[in-house]
């Protein structure tokens, strides 16, 4: 009945975190009545659970996530959407235009293959792939802007505590920036510049996402390229 | 003088009395190894171990959508690893296309490494291992596994334990730990094991070669014996990622700060 490690200590797969009865948590499991990691990650104890918070991992959709996609095929009434998890996303025509489907109706006008969306996960079918809607504000069709990717397990860093990182880079840098769930993120700015800037900024959070105070460096570090710059 | 002298006359008897391998270890001494995980930023994870005179990267990708489809089942995911040498990794060159040694050694890697996954939870998916030997000195089927254990915890897919693979043999009648290339090929026998050290299970064991029974149960003995010694450099590799990053305060306060924000933000 022991904790084998502190918490915060970087854990990795297979590593014994307690020995004993303890309710497990994200990214662990038990095996012969002890709970062991399994992934790489910063091992968390709490009154009655243990859990791990991922450093690498892949995205797994749940239902609210938003996502950005892009469209891979077409389908009978459906669109094929790419959000890099396990299986592809479905989108249907009920959930990206307000129109019935009817065999006239030319689906490459609303979505073409290669068309990056913004969309919403709102429900799993009975395989448990992803369902998308595009319906709804700031969803739909990208025009323009650049996307990144970073591992998805570090979009919370980015986001940070109630948006405070995201909030400062924006207020910073004044560019459009969507975040995906899935690790894609939608970068659309006034120049090049300031577009660089952003990346420069997500490279440096997601390289260090598994240390403290990182908002205030981060902040720091905006000020001082920005300084260089002028 | 003649100081020097007997020194090294002392030096040379004992040498004689012990014997010696071909690169100077020890019996049970493995080759000196260096792993290091997250080296091809494009790929979902990747490692690149040098065993050795071994050098290897592997990359994983997934788990992603499977094509062809047909090759996918409903109630699983799968693994597939594909080994390959470089033309250039031995001497003389060698032909670039796929040979029946590299599907069969993919195969056994494969074998090796899918009980140490939670592949269950990836129905209609798969995760892809390209393994690529860039210099081979026996021996790069373990280096191989090795290296794709790394890769795929680098990728954050979830795994029960590392895999730790470490071969064995005989080679001038001892038994020896981690054969290189001369050994492997002038040697009596090879017998690589490949290990879930928390479970301990075996997870391949192939033998090639001639011996007797004990001398055979001494080498997969020996090579388990390797491969917990290679676990502790894989999970020092995996930490070694995360390890310094300048300017950042020591991990003392809020943990809070980590916690997962629900809502996504967007402008």
């Amino acid at each position: 009945m022991s904790a084998k490690f502190e918490t915060r200590d970087i854990v990795v797969p297979g590593d014994l975190l307690y020995e004993g009865r303890i309710r497990t948590g994200d990214n662990t499991f038990r095996s012969e009545g002890n709970v062991y990691s399994n992934k790489v990650g910063l091992v968390n104890y709490s009154n009655d659970r243990v859990s791990v918070i991922a450093l690498e991992g892949t995205y797994s959709p749940l239902v609210g996530d938003l996502v950005v996609g892009m469209v891979t095929d077409l389908e009978l009434g459906q669109w094929v959407v790419d959000i890099s998890t396990p299986t592809d996303a479905i989108l249907t025509i009920n959930d990206a235009v307000n129109k019935s489907y009817r065999t006239s109706f030319d689906m490459t006008t609303v979505l073409d293959v290669g068309d990056v969306v913004v969309a919403k996960i709102v429900d799993f079918d009975r395989r448990r792939t992803p369902i998308l809607s595009i319906v709804g504000r700031d969803l739909g069709k990208v025009y323009e802007g650049f996307i990144m990717k970073i591992t998805p397990s570090k979009i919370p860093r980015l986001i940070g505590k109630k948006g405070s990182m995201i909030n400062m880079i924006l207020r910073q840098t004044r560019c459009q920036i969507t975040i995906g769930q899935n690790g894609r993120i939608l970068i659309n700015g006034r120049n090049r510049e300031d577009e660089e800037l952003v990346v420069k900024v997500i490279h440096k959070i997601e390289k260090e996402a598994h240390t403290s105070g990182l908002t205030n460096r981060v902040q720091e570090y905006l000020r001082t390229i920005k300084e260089d710059r002028n | 003088m003649s100081k020097k002298t007997k020194k090294k006359t002392t030096k040379r008897k004992t040498s004689k009395k012990k014997w010696v391998r071909v690169d100077g270890r020890k019996p049970d001494e493995l080759r000196p190894i260096h792993i290091e995980s997250g080296v091809i930023p494009n790929a979902d994870g990747s490692a690149y171990i040098e065993m050795g005179r071994n050098k290897i990267v592997a990359g994983v990708y997934g788990p992603r959508e499977m094509h062809p489809k047909r090759f996918s089942k409903p109630n699983t995911g799968i693994l597939r690893c594909r080994y390959h040498m470089a033309p250039f990794s031995v001497d003389p060159r060698r032909s670039p296309a796929p040979s029946r040694r590299d599907q069969e050694i993919g195969m056994v890697m494969t074998d090796a490494i899918e009980p140490a996954l939670f592949l269950e939870r990836y129905p209609r998916s798969v995760i892809d291992v390209f393994v690529e030997i860039i210099e081979a000195d026996g021996g790069t089927r373990c280096a191989s596994i090795n290296a794709a254990a790394v890769a795929i915890a680098d990728a954050g897919i979830p795994m029960k334990d590392l895999v730790s693979s470490c071969a064995a043999g005989k080679y001038e009648g001892n038994v020896i730990l981690d054969l290189g290339d001369y050994e492997d090929k002038k040697g009596e026998s090879d017998v690589p094991v490949a290990y879930l050290p928390k479970n301990d299970q075996v997870t391949l064991l192939q033998m090639e070669g001639i011996m007797t029974q004990e001398e055979t149960e001494k080498c997969i003995e020996l090579a388990i014996e390797g491969c917990k010694q290679i676990y502790e450099i894989q999970k020092e590799a995996l930490k070694k990622k995360y390890g310094m990053v300048e300017g950042a305060e020591e991990t003392e306060k809020a943990p809070e700060e980590e916690k997962p924000v629900e809502e996504a933000e967007e402008e």
